[in-house]
């Protein structure tokens, strides 16, 4: 459930750093299950840039909506187009098939991002 | 998650929520299952095609029996309660004497002179209060058997073959919104064909301390026959594509039960209850505001409750209730909106975020079920 290969954000979004200073980003396995079945990822265009923080697209499920925040600054690459047609592989996969922008870091990695350890804490203490 | 669940309400079927892997919210003040591992979709899929299983044990009960009893319930509710037959029920409200809403519910008539009043969770309280308070001069006992009372609602097509094996109560016979006492799987129950979700289907009213007998009897029976215990997530959408109303949504104490769409349940000419002059005048006066069926036309743009509806970056409706619609695969909603834009096709946008989006008006329901 927390892939020690990522890097993970307060709000639940995973960043997967490449090594070539490209990303993919998605959100956490703890984001989909509180989500719910989910039936829409609205996602940025190939090209548009988002510093730290910024909502870059939204997660809708059949009950609610959450914003989708950049973990780190970066330009977007690549949409996975994919969750056009299925969504619900954010639910089945969500650091895999369920990912949902790949993007060009600006600059060094964000500092403030939690490894596998310290997320697995901020869930562990949200959840009770 | 500032709410810790030791200060929730809990119903009998708390624990075997917990022991299904239910995800628990805050409903109200009640520890309830917002869905459990099937997911909402899943269960929405259930009890359209098959039948899924509500814990509805926080609804609210109130008993009124006497000789004043008939008279009562006409003075408080907008329905025509003497029509009811011995072994009906309707549906109805509390009505403030603006003609707003302190509730709504539905009324079993038990005996000539017996009811069953059966209330939102939520509103459970303020409702005892109210008949309390309205009792005065009337020669009848109000008594609040909601701790004592628990409720199970079988929702789907499959719901007669599920249950029919756990009873000798012939099932089929008891038509749409009428009710009956018997035993399923041994235990007492009131077996009413009523529900909040479109389909067939049975709610059960037992003591408390059967409830989770009776809920684990029926879920071994429909286990074949896909059953799936459901959540509140589910009987949300499922009650949207029905029109049906939620207290907080489509109707509460600002909102009068005329321009609710409610006029169906509100009798002019029975004679005298609370509501009736506002009521009378607003049925003289058009209705400034309609609530009405839409659909967004973008797949992305899904309405949620209570967003603004909006004209030349005007507010003039708001949304009641909406979702993306399981069965209809489309976006849709509820909304109040002006009178003279309140027929099918007509258009009005929906602010979302911040982006002001279209929306069109079509008719509701928008799902019925093929009888």
């Amino acid at each position: 459930m927390f892939p020690a290969d990522l890097k993970y954000t307060k709000d639940h979004e995973w960043l997967k750093p490449a090594g070539d200073g490209t990303a993919l980003v998605g959100i956490t396995h703890y984001a989909q299950d509180a989500l719910g079945d989910v039936v829409f990822v609205d996602l940025p265009e190939a090209g548009a840039a988002f510093g730290q923080g910024e909502e870059f697209g939204t997660v809708e499920s059949v009950k609610t909506v959450s914003e989708l925040n950049m973990p780190s600054a970066g330009e977007v690459l690549e949409v996975n187009a994919a969750l056009a047609d299925h969504p619900e592989a954010v639910n089945e996969d969500p650091y895999g098939k369920g990912w949902m922008v790949k993007i060009k870091l600006t600059g060094a990695l964000a500092g403030d991002l939690l490894d596998a350890a310290a997320y697995e804490a901020l869930v562990s203490a949200e959840s009770h | 998650m500032s709410t810790s669940a030791t200060e929730l309400m809990k119903t009998p079927l708390n624990a075997a929520h917990r022991a299904l892997n239910a995800k628990m919210v805050d409903f109200g003040g009640w520890d309830m299952p917002v869905q459990y591992p099937a997911g909402i979709l899943a269960e929405h899929e259930a009890v359209r095609t098959k039948a899924g299983l509500f814990d509805v044990s926080h609804m609210g009960e109130i008993r009124v029996k006497g000789p004043g009893a008939l008279a009562l319930v006409e003075h408080l509710t907008p329905n025509a309660v003497s029509k009811l037959a011995i072994g009906q029920v309707h549906y109805t409200a509390f009505l403030y004497e603006n003609g707003t809403f302190v509730d709504d519910l539905l009324v079993y008539r038990e005996g000539e002179q017996e009811f069953l009043l059966v209330v939102n969770a939520g509103n459970s309280d303020k409702d005892f209060a109210w008949v309390q308070q309205n009792a005065k001069g009337f020669d009848c006992t109000v008594v609040n058997e909601s701790p004592i009372t628990g409720q199970i609602a079988l929702q789907g097509p499959l719901s007669v073959g599920i249950l029919q094996p756990l009873t000798k109560t012939p099932l089929e016979p008891i038509g749409y919104y009428f009710f009956t006492h018997g035993e399923v799987a041994g235990i007492k129950c009131l077996i009413s064909r009523t529900g909040y979700t479109g389909e067939d289907g049975f709610e059960l009213y037992c003591a408390t301390g059967d409830t989770e007998r009776l809920w684990n009897a029926v879920l071994a029976a429909g286990g074949s026959h896909g059953l799936l215990p459901a959540g509140l997530g589910c009987r949300n959408t499922l009650r949207l594509e029905c029109k049906m109303a939620l207290y907080g949504h489509e109707i509460d104490d600002t909102i009068h039960a005329l321009e609710a769409g409610l006029g169906w349940i509100v009798k002019l000419d029975k004679g005298d209850f609370i509501g009736r002059e506002a009521l009378l005048a607003a049925k003289a006066a058009p209705a400034p505001r309609k609530l009405v069926g839409f659909k967004t036309l973008e797949k992305r743009d899904i309405a949620r409750d209570h967003m603004p509806v909006v004209q030349d970056g005007k507010q003039i409706g708001f949304v009641t209730s909406a979702a993306p619609s399981p069965t209809c695969g489309i976006n849709l909603g509820l909304a109040y909106v002006p009178t003279e834009l309140a027929k099918t096709g007509g258009r009005f946008q929906i602010e979302i975020r911040g982006r002001a989006v279209d929306a069109e008006i079509i008719p509701t329901p928008f799902y019925k079920r093929q009888k």
